[in-house]
């Protein structure tokens, strides 16, 4: 298989994957970089469980050929955290709100919602909601993972 | 004479879920990321019709992939039979009755080699006539889904000789003594559990052929006895297994029975010598995975003229698909709606399982409930119009109430559906809103559920083992799963509580087999009350181990102490204290990590920390160490289903009420829901934040169930294997929950508590089909209730 090497920002690090050129970014973060975090839930872009934040958006990281990530700035849920451990506010409020239940959506439900926080760091309950649209989850419902994106964006300011 | 209890410091309290703080940072190990040395990659390949002989399999050009290390066929593995009637082999070697049936597996370095070498696999079929209704598979000239049974003897039938039977009072008298009789055919489909964590595990053998299984299952022990089974009839008899959890992406009932992925994993291993992991995608997912029973049902009731219940009667029909697994069984906990959900004193209930060349199904988070609920509130609405009275006021009539045995003979001890009920009827403005018509309407339906274990095999048991080190930690080894439900909070908040500590202290490991006593499963909603009640008789245990060795460290501590101190000082006055306040264990007690005296909580001296009794208590010198560790087994007092299908199975049982208010928009057919109530007796709130998350998702899962999910089949092929065409509903999908929580304390639950974990699921879609019916007057009988259902039948109606 072809390999292709990418150099790109991960997590605030400088790195180069040397991969198939056939690999998506969530396949290079899992086998590659061996950051598990983001999940294939259904490997097609349907369910979100794969988002990461790429140059400040989020996205669906299964769907990205590793190529496109040349020179790009990636964030996974690895990287939310502060290095001495403090959790980020959001991964507190899921804790928290019980935004979380068997925690396989986890990662990317708290991924589009740094997006969003990111860019609007005071949503409504609609836009916290479409942020999320793309993100699946069986467990909750939704309602305690809304909850925790409000209370995030509350501590926030 | 009882002790006044002090107000609990844990218990009761929305501890967060900072015990799993690791699934809110990627660190979680779920099991598509555990990796083991060596470990290769399986494949399966399924049939590609719904009724084939396999008249040849070409496997040669999958062998000779590089990368490949083994390709099965059901001619290479023993020809055991397996699964609830052992009606298939793991690999089919003459016959496939179903797409998703196995017919060949890989073993290869990558799982796209694995992939490959699947799809190079060649099997010439031969078709054979199938069979997809399974009203047309029960008539005598039928094509048959098996000619033999598990023996080898002929069947003449695709009726499963399950005969699911049950009979309680006087039908024909009741049919006389009824002023109002109803009569409706209501039908469920498929559902698929949409666990968003795929279906796999890894079987990795050692040198001795003993088998550890890592594995998502949520019945660790009952995977152990059937993999025990298989093992005696492939020359393994006697091997150990271990079955190990990986952090698991979900439940809803999927990971209750072995499937034949873990048996092929497990053959695969065998052949390699390697650890094999098989990890399902998507759209095996939806094809591959067995999802919930669809059913039919015929229901009649009557009542008399002041709206008491007098009959119940119902036949199922019950599509099995074309083997049995978990789903065959559903029929059993159907029993329970059937013939307890309100008071009715005469019950016929009779379901049918028939073989068609469908995917065969399993449990899904109800079991068979939500479908038989659905019948029962369907029921319950056209039987109130008949008579003319208020459906939420039928139902108070005919409400549950403590102390009622049933026809089934479930003893009712806490009941809090009357609370329930009202609850909802208030919060929905139930009276000014009721019968308006013109696009909007309220409905409601109602649940009963076990919440108090139940007793489906011999023993109902849960064990726990609770052991503290010098430094205070606790470890927990539970004999449970934890598959997102929140039981590691819990049951921290628990062991903190009964033991004296804090739920920061509490370590807790889950689902390993060699690790934990027996459980019966993490099912049946009977997590928090089986491991709860085990949890507070380990930690009374532990507790007076402590407290025997406070009473031997205390003393000595506090007189060294002293002599310290006189040493520093030499004018230092010991004072003249009373030992006799810390002689005995009995005096003792512990809480928030300190050791003191019952009657003089806060005395100056006899007051110490846990840690430094545990750490004296450890250190003391040549054959004088003592460590704490206890363990409680926990067999509830309750009794297995007699052959009549009576018996009272559960030592408490959950009652719920679900209301709904929709608007249907008579030119679109859509259906918005504007808001739902969700009342459920739980006993007592261990942690109410959590407990939320349980009713607010198994609501919403509900919705889904009674509006937008169907796994559609036709001739048999699931044509909807994604997430985009199952329509699961997203965040998009606003369903204004309300949750509320009626608290009637439960003698036989841990502080009271009783399960929730399934019923917030069971009343939800029938209660928007009574809402629909309220707004625009159709009634659905089939879900989930569409658009189009609802434009057809209004259509009709004009």
């Amino acid at each position: 298989m072809k390999k292709v090497s990418v150099s790109f920002t991960l997590n605030g690090d400088s790195v180069t994957a040397e991969v198939p050129v056939t690999w998506t970014l969530l396949k290079t973060l899992r086998e590659y970089f061996e950051l598990t975090g983001a999940k294939e839930g259904c490997g097609v872009g349907e369910c979100g469980a794969c988002t990461v934040i790429m140059d400040g958006e989020a996205i669906n990281s299964c769907l990205c050929p590793i190529p496109e990530v040349e020179g790009r700035s990636v964030t996974t849920i690895e990287g939310l955290a502060d290095e001495d451990g403090t959790l980020h506010p959001l991964q507190e409020a899921f804790l928290k709100n019980n935004g979380v239940q068997c925690g396989f959506c986890t990662s990317g439900m708290i991924m589009s919602s740094k997006a969003l926080l990111d860019h609007n760091p005071d949503p409504t309950e609609d836009e916290i909601r479409t942020s999320i649209a793309g993100n699946f989850c069986r467990c909750t419902g939704y309602v305690q993972i809304v909850e925790s994106v409000k209370m995030a964006a509350k501590d926030g300011k | 004479m009882e002790e006044k209890m002090p107000d609990h410091l844990f218990v009761g309290k929305s501890i967060p879920r900072t015990i799993e703080a690791d699934k809110v940072t990627g660190k979680a190990v779920y099991i598509d990321d555990l990796k083991r040395p060596g470990m290769l990659y399986g494949k399966i390949l399924y049939s590609k019709h719904a009724h084939a002989k396999i008249k040849k399999i070409d496997t040669s050009k999958a062998e000779k992939l590089e990368g490949v290390r083994a390709v099965l066929t059901g001619q290479d593995i023993p020809d055991v039979r397996v699964g609830f009637l052992k009606d298939q082999t793991v690999l089919k070697k003459d016959v496939v009755r179903q797409y998703r049936d196995e017919v060949a597996a890989v073993a290869a370095i990558s799982p796209e080699i694995a992939a490959e070498a699947a799809d190079l696999i060649k099997v010439e079929y031969e078709k054979l006539p199938a069979v997809f209704d399974p009203f047309e598979a029960m008539k005598q000239e039928s094509q048959l889904v098996h000619e033999l049974d598990a023996r080898g003897r002929p069947l003449k039938s695709n009726i499963l000789p399950l005969p699911w039977k049950f009979e309680a009072g006087d039908m024909e008298q009741a049919r006389k003594d009824s002023t109002y009789i109803s009569k409706d055919t209501v039908s469920t489909t498929w559902v698929n559990q949409c666990c968003m964590g795929t279906s796999g595990c890894i079987a990795e053998f050692d040198q001795n052929n003993n088998l550890t299984l890592y594995d998502q299952t949520n019945v660790i022990f009952g995977h152990i006895g059937r993999i025990t089974e298989y093992f005696s009839q492939i020359g393994l008899r006697g091997k150990k297994i271990r079955v190990v959890n990986p952090v698991v992406g979900g439940s809803f009932g999927t990971k209750l029975d072995t499937d034949i992925y873990e048996f092929i994993a497990i053959q695969l291993a065998l052949k390699t010598r390697k650890p094999v992991k098989i990890l399902f995608d998507r759209k095996e997912e939806f094809r591959a995975l067995p999802p919930r029973q669809p059913a039919v049902f015929t229901i009649e009731q009557g009542c008399d003229k002041e709206g008491r219940l007098t009959f119940r009667h119902c036949e199922a029909i019950l599509d099995n698909g074309a083997y049995t697994s978990w789903g065959a069984t559903t029929p059993s906990v159907m029993i329970m709606p059937m013939s307890s959900l309100y008071r009715v004193p005469n019950v016929y209930f009779k379901a049918t399982c028939v073989y068609t060349n469908n995917i065969y199904a399993q449990a899904m988070r109800g079991y068979g409930n939500p479908q038989a609920t659905f019948a029962v509130e369907t029921s319950m609405d056209t039987l109130a119009e008949k008579a003319g009275i208020d459906p939420a006021e039928f139902r108070l009539i005919n409400r549950n109430r403590p102390g009622d045995d049933t026809p089934m003979k479930l003893r009712i001890t806490s009941c809090g559906l009357e609370e329930c009920i009202t609850a909802v009827k208030e919060k929905l403005n139930w009276d000014n809103k009721k019968g308006k018509q013109k696009g909007r309407g309220v409905g409601m339906a109602s649940l009963i559920h076990v919440a108090g274990g139940a007793r489906v095999t011999k023993s109902d048991g849960h064990g726990i083992m609770v052991k503290l080190d010098e430094y205070g930690h606790v470890d927990v080894i539970e004999s449970g799963t934890d598959q997102g439900q929140g039981s590691p909070t819990v049951i921290s908040q628990i062991v903190a509580e009964a033991l004296g500590v804090r739920p920061e202290d509490i370590f807790l490991t889950f689902g390993d087999t060699a690790l934990a006593l027996w459980d019966a499963g993490t099912h049946a909603s009977r997590h928090t009350f089986m491991a709860g009640n085990a949890a507070i008789g380990a930690c009374a245990k532990a507790k007076r181990q402590i407290l025997e060795m406070a009473v031997e460290q205390m003393p000595k501590i506090i007189k060294s102490g002293f002599k310290r101190k006189k040493r520093k000082d030499p004018g230092f006055v010991e004072p003249d204290l009373d030992f006799g306040l810390i002689a005995n264990p009995e005096d003792m007690d512990i809480r928030d990590r300190m050791i003191f005296p019952k009657n003089d909580p806060d005395h100056p001296h006899f007051k110490l920390p846990l840690t430094q009794i545990l750490q004296n208590g450890l250190h003391v010198g040549i054959g004088q160490s003592k460590v704490v560790v206890a363990e409680e087994f926990y067999d509830p007092p309750t009794e297995m289903l007699n052959w009549e299908m009576k018996g009272n199975l559960s030592m408490t049982y959950a009652f719920g009420t679900c209301g709904v208010e929709v608007e249907v928009d008579e030119q679109t057919g859509e259906i918005k829901i504007l808001n739902l109530v969700s009342a459920h007796d739980v006993g007592k709130a261990m942690n109410p934040t959590l407990l939320l998350g349980q009713i607010y998702g198994a609501a919403y899962t509900g919705v889904g169930y009674g509006l937008t999910e169907e796994i559609k089949v036709q001739n048999g092929r699931v044509m909807n294997p994604s997430f985009r065409d199952y329509q699961m509903l997203t965040a998009m999908d606003v369903v204004p929950i309300e949750a509320v929580i009626i608290e009637p304390i439960d003698e036989a639950g841990p502080y009271g508590a009783k399960g929730v974990g399934e019923p917030g699921l069971v009343p939800t879609a029938p209660a928007i089909a009574n809402a629909v019916y309220d707004a625009v007057g159709v009634r659905i009988t089939d879900l989930p209730i569409t658009p189009e259902k609802i434009l057809t039948a209004l259509k009709e109606r004009k």
